[in-house]
């Protein structure tokens, strides 16, 4: 395959960036917004082609037989550290790759084109700032493509910073609102200390191992793997292990080196991916502008930590410790978000905790994930639950952008009974609604499915729980649903227009997105990705009797939301003094964020900074100046011997040179 | 008797010595002034003699101490100039009262 | 002489000096500095040039362009001249800063007086950086250093005469280690009678005994630490550049400090490796401790320019620590930090002076929402800033990331052969400086830049003049390419470092 289309796709958008970048404020709103969208038109075009290609062509490039090969499209070095470990930048395509390219640029496109309407009000008159906002998308774009198809783990976390740093200018774009600016801040200090550990997971990896090669890390073969880590020069050409030699048991702190960089590096992604405990910064990057938070925070960039766990797979897998902190962390998650979700008044809030609690469900597929259980299913299931989620996720929060961008708030309260008012709105977020909570045939469904059963397949703990959190899920999105779309009576205030559907540049990407969430289950992904690229079939591992619960749960869940929350109605009230606690921890997400708050004001600035900043100043500095006050005052104590008296200086003189005489005198004799 | 080097060095240093005690125990600047020339003349007269007596055929002790006159003679001109200027500024010429370069 | 084209580097600002001494109008001072400073760009980037030519075609000596003249024999002192990769990537840093610089002070006041001292600051600057003889070295180095005096007492501002005094006594107390030690190293440079002040043949002959490296690599390097503020000498930095006009602290910020870094790589370690293997550890340890301590007094400070004296510190205390790593990787990253560091801050120092130009305070607590107001500073503030905290595609990265992995190297392998795991541990206290750098970075970029105006007077603020833009333009540019084209860079630097020097001690 010619790189020349690999190259296109990561150059339009960047190219796009600098172009709107520079000469965005020469040119009209509106010819940016079309440009920002054909350069993401054309991207999306040759990233379905790369995909496409990928998959179908059958070339021997990228299958053999029926396994599916890792093909690296062009690889350039960037930056040469010493003679073995190399920096590179190029474009990996396997089955994960070419998945999440179809994933970010579909969903990039659609918010392109969604923004077109979104970032303008009522009368047509466009935002400030619009084309810096498709410079920033463009940006967002290039760096997430270039996260996803990296050939080399520190490629990857370039990438990663470079998204965090364009989630940290979306997030903070309407820059004159303080909260905006906070919550900007928050989400990328909060990612870059997750940060901190991946890069130093990175270092220990890449010192044990001598490359940052995805593939030469995880290719080896399954058997093989197991011994890379372990001292066994025979199997891996590729890695130094002479530094295994040297040290025979790289222990530390009771866990293998191997574990220890695992669980560091998936302390990079935990932060990406919003995983407790450093979520807090998703539900407050909400404040950025509803098509950042579809694209960003819900579809593409969040999804980055299951991506990175995915892209190391069979690292994980030599380490079981390792994987078992994902499941739990990703369980914990799950519950929590979806506890907290159950009762936020903010729409975007919901959403986003809910985004929390699915991205959660992915990691705990990939935690459970085994090649002993149905080939590997769990794995496979969680990059279904990405695709799929994807598409809902982002039908959802631009469903949500319509609503907001109609309603002219966030919170549920202001809307109630919307309907009527805004039936495409109302009818694609109600689909949405169905395959989150995983209602047959639509797309969620199956995803969700898939993950109960790798569950299943762990441990019968886990799958209950993933499936309580399951029932949750659907309890709170249609919480939400009734609460926006029915509950009482729109009320239209005095002077106000009745909400209405937005222009066709909003609505057509939520019907699409619609489309694509009632179908997309039926895709068969057993043929596409699976964790070590052999292609299975997809139904031989559908268990109907979890397909089953799991719809029986759901459809309880929707139930339940339904007698809560169709009609105005006492029982939500009563239920919140039934248990006042619970309620109150929910509603401030278990004071995660005042925790936070406490350790970074009063721990970090008030107990660590401010005393080294004093101590700088007075008592390293003080120490300076009171060396230069000695001096003075030393020279000032000996400045009477300076008496301008001629005679007096003649005295002494005379006197030191008698007693110089004397003293050679002495000597002499 | 022969006139010995002694006979000059004697009075040369009982020069010397009352320049030196003028030089410490007169206030008025003018009269250290004198103090000085008399304790350059003394070093003059040694240095004469020292060629005179040591060096014979040499001139270097004769010129050196025409040197010493004639930057003697410089110097009390400057030294003069000086305590004018100090005279117009604080009205007398007491060196005791001159102390204010050390502030 | 003058056929070396080394020389021309001191000949050129000297030059400028002799011009600027005729100039009349400031017109002809700003043309003065501005052809002045970028004949020396146009000079630096063909030596850069040459210099790789020179290297692909097989050049295998430890520095080119070598020239010697006697000046005064009985001490054998020369002028002696020569560069290698670090040298000229230092020559180019310079001469940036001294061109964006001379953009920067556009309109300052006594422009004749200010350029004549700024120029003759450079000279030191660029001597030092191409003369290969210690005494040489020594007496540039002391060149740049007075000029400071002058010019931050009088065209400071706030407690001028206070950090004038405090820098100029500080890095003065810093040059009399550094001459001790330079006098040390002399008697002990070769055999007896003889001895020379010739860096190469110092690390030729290699004769200075254990004994007195112990005595003489401290004394170089607390000598050239303190101007590479070097915890807990560092603290004439916060003072000085604060009060520094805005040329003065992007050229001391941007290109003296390096000369601390340069001076620590070039003559303590490079001439006494076997001492700098040994009491590494001393100074692991303060700069170490300069990286954090730097990064943290950065988080609560409110003055614009100690905030950024504090990161100087931070990421000065970086180079310093990498070097210390005698690992070549780590060293490399070292030299990428000097050339990040340097263009970095001066396109901080450079903005800071304009904001403060505008608004007349530096106290991000009285400012705020400067983005609508300034888009342009604030815009290049925040990829400053960006740069600063290792955003991927500028500077900081590069350089950050090269140090991390060389000492991670260094500090797995001292740790895995039982040598301790001083290196590792501090390696991974440095790493944290990342986290601490983006709080320190996104507070200031919160508070001054981004939020509603703080102040209403500000809102009649125009922003940047096309000096201005210049200025800033040229520094972004740089920093970029060295952030996407780090290869390049390394490329430059990466054949010093396979010198038989490294041998000595076992390093890889």
């Amino acid at each position: 395959m010619e790189p020349l289309f690999p190259i296109l796709i990561l150059a339009i958008p960047l190219f796009m960036f600098l172009f709107l970048g520079l000469l965005g404020k020469y040119m009209s709103h509106k010819w940016a917004g079309i440009l920002g969208t054909a350069g993401m038109g054309v991207t999306l075009i040759l990233a379905y082609c790369t995909a496409f290609t990928y998959f179908f062509s059958g070339s021997p490039e990228f299958i053999d037989g029926t396994q599916r090969l890792q093909y690296v499209a062009f690889n350039v070095d960037w930056l040469q550290l010493y003679d073995q470990l190399v920096i590179r930048i190029g474009f990996l395509l396997d089955p994960i790759s070419a998945m999440m390219l179809v994933v970010i640029t579909t969903i990039s496109f659609m918010v392109h084109l969604y923004s077109n309407g979104y970032m303008r009000d009522h009368h047509g008159v466009w935002e400030k700032g619009f084309q810096r906002f498709y410079a920033f998308l463009s940006l967002f774009s290039f760096s997430m493509l270039g996260l996803v198809v990296a050939t080399n783990i520190f490629q990857m976390y370039i990438f990663w910073e470079l998204v965090g740093a364009s989630s940290y200018l979306l997030i903070g774009f309407y820059y004159t609102k303080p909260s905006a600016v906070s919550a900007s801040k928050k989400a990328f200090i909060v990612t870059r200390f997750a940060d901190l550990g991946f890069l130093i997971g990175i270092l220990i990896l890449s010192y044990y191992t001598g490359t940052f090669n995805f593939t030469d890390l995880t290719s080896v073969g399954v058997e093989g793997m197991t011994d890379v880590f372990k001292v066994d020069l025979s199997t891996a050409e590729s890695i130094k292990d002479l530094k295994f030699t040297a040290s025979a048991a790289p222990m530390f702190m009771g866990a293998s080196v191997l574990t220890w960089a695992l669980v560091l590096i998936f302390m990079g992604g935990m932060g990406k991916s919003a995983m407790m405990p450093l979520h807090i910064w998703l539900p407050d990057a909400m404040e950025g502008p509803t098509p950042v938070s579809a694209l960003i925070h819900a579809a593409t960039m969040v999804v980055a930590g299951v991506f990175l766990v995915a892209r190391l797979f069979p690292l994980y897998l030599m380490e079981p410790t390792s994987l078992t902190i994902v499941t739990v962390v990703g369980a914990i998650t799950a519950f929590y978000a979806a506890m907290v979700a159950c009762v936020q008044v903010d729409i975007k809030r919901v959403l986003a905790f809910s985004t929390i609690s699915q991205i959660a469900f992915m990691m705990v597929s990939l935690g459970v994930a085994s090649p002993d259980f149905h080939e590997g299913l769990g794995y496979m299931a969680s990059m279904f639950h990405l695709f799929t989620h994807a598409m809902f996720k982002a039908l959802l929060f631009l469903g949500a952008g319509a609503l907001i961008h109609a309603i002219g708030s966030n919170d549920y309260t202001d809307m109630h009974g919307l309907r009527k008012y805004m039936p495409v709105t109302h009818i694609t977020f109600l689909i949405g609604c169905l395959a989150i909570a995983g209602i047959i045939p639509f797309s969620g469904f199956f995803s969700k499915d898939e993950i109960l059963s790798s569950c299943l397949g762990n441990s019968t703990i886990t799958y209950l729980w993933m499936s309580m959190v399951a029932g949750l899920t659907a309890f709170y999105m249609f919480r939400l649903y009734y609460l926006i779309f029915w509950w009482k009576e729109h009320k239209v205030h005095e002077g106000h227009h009745a909400p209405h559907d937005q222009p066709w540049t909003m609505t057509l990407p939520l019907v699409i997105l619609a489309a694509v969430s009632c179908v997309a289950g039926f895709i068969p992904f057993g043929d596409f990705v699976t964790w070590n690229g052999e292609a299975y079939d997809f139904m031989a591992h559908f268990d109907w009797n979890v397909a089953t619960v799991s719809l029986c749960i759901a459809v309880l869940g929707i139930g339940l939301a339904t007698i809560m929350y169709r009609k105005e109605n006492p029982w939500p009230q009563r239920m919140r003094q039934l248990l006042p606690g619970l309620w109150r921890w929910c509603y401030h997400r278990f004071y995660f964020d005042e925790l936070y708050m406490f350790i970074t004001h009063k721990i970090i600035f008030g107990c660590v900074s401010r005393p080294i900043a004093w101590f700088d100043r007075h008592i390293i500095d003080g120490t300076m100046d009171g060396m230069a006050y000695v001096t003075n005052k030393a020279a000032y104590a000996i400045r009477g011997l300076q008496s301008g008296k001629v005679q007096l200086y003649v005295w002494v003189y005379l006197i030191g040179a008698l007693l110089l005489g004397v003293i050679t005198a002495v000597c002499l004799i | 008797m022969e006139i010995t080097m002694i006979y000059y060095l004697i009075p040369a240093l009982i020069m010397f010595c009352c320049g030196l005690y003028g030089f410490i125990t007169r206030r008025n600047m003018i009269a250290m002034l004198i103090s000085l020339e008399l304790m350059l003349n003394a070093v003059d007269i040694n240095f004469v003699v020292f060629n005179r007596y040591l060096y014979p055929g040499n001139m270097e002790g004769m010129f050196f101490t025409l040197f010493a006159i004639a930057i003697a003679a410089a110097e009390t001109a400057l030294a003069i100039a000086i305590i004018i200027n100090v005279f117009r500024k604080i009205k007398n010429v007491d060196v005791e009262d001159l102390t204010k370069l050390k502030d | 002489m003058f056929s070396n084209i080394l020389i021309y580097f001191v000949v050129i600002p000297l030059l400028m000096l002799a011009g600027l001494a005729l100039c009349r109008n400031i017109k002809q001072i700003r043309t003065v500095a501005v052809v002045g400073s970028l004949a020396l760009t146009a000079l630096s980037v063909f030596l850069l040039i040459d210099y790789l030519a020179l290297r692909a075609a097989g050049e295998t000596a430890p520095m080119l362009y070598q020239g010697s003249w006697s000046w005064f024999a009985p001490l054998n002192i020369n002028l002696a001249v020569g560069v290698d990769g670090i040298s000229i990537a230092m020559l180019l840093l310079s001469s940036i800063i001294l061109l964006t610089g001379s953009f920067a002070s556009w309109k300052i006041d006594m422009p004749k007086e200010f350029f004549l001292w700024l120029v003759l600051l450079s000279t030191g600057v660029f001597g030092f950086f191409i003369s290969i003889d210690l005494f040489t070295m020594f007496m540039f180095y002391e060149v740049a250093l007075i000029p400071m005096y002058l010019l931050i007492g009088v065209w400071g501002s706030g407690n001028k005469n206070y950090s004038a005094m405090k820098l100029t006594l500080m890095l003065m107390g810093g040059s009399a280690f550094l001459m001790l030690g330079l006098i040390g190293i002399y008697f002990h440079s070769g055999p007896e009678g003889h001895e020379t002040w010739n860096l190469l043949a110092i690390a030729e002959n290699h004769s200075i005994e254990k004994g007195w490296q112990y005595f003489l690599f401290p004394m170089t390097f607390v000598g050239f630490g303190v101007l590479g503020a070097m915890f807990p000498f560092h603290t004439w930095s916060p003072d000085g550049h604060a009060s520094a006009p805005t040329a003065v602290s992007m050229l001391h910020a941007g290109v003296l400090m390096k000369l601390g870094g340069y001076g620590c790589f070039r003559v303590a370690i490079y001439l006494m490796p076997e001492a700098a293997h040994d009491l590494a550890w001393i100074f692991l340890i303060l700069t170490g401790i300069s990286v954090v301590y730097g990064a943290f007094s950065a988080c609560v400070q409110t003055d614009l320019k100690y905030i950024n004296a504090y990161s100087s510190v931070s990421h000065c205390g970086l180079v310093l620590f990498a070097i210390l790593m005698l690992n070549t990787t780590a060293m490399t990253g070292a030299i990428m930090q000097m050339l990040s560091h340097g263009l970095m801050t001066a396109l901080f120092f450079a903005l800071i002076g304009m904001i403060y130009g505008r608004t007349h305070t530096r106290d991000i607590r009285q400012m705020g929402g400067l983005m609508k107001i300034l888009p342009y500073l604030a815009v290049c503030y925040v990829i400053a800033g960006m740069a600063s905290l290792g955003l991927p595609g500028l500077s900081g990265f590069v350089a950050e990331m090269t140090i991390f992995i060389g000492s991670f190297e260094q500090g797995m392998m001292d740790y895995l052969s039982g040598a301790g795991s001083l290196r590792l541990v501090f390696t991974i206290i440095a790493c944290c400086s990342i986290v601490i750098t983006a709080v320190y970075i996104l507070r200031v970029v919160g508070k001054l830049l981004l939020g509603p105006v703080q102040d209403e007077h500000h809102l009649t603020l125009t922003d940047a003049s096309w000096w201005e833009r210049t200025s800033t333009a040229v520094l972004i540019v740089c920093v970029a390419a060295i952030g996407c084209f780090p290869n390049f860079f390394e490329e430059i630097i990466r054949f010093t470092f396979s010198d038989k020097i490294f041998t000595v001690i076992g390093m890889n």
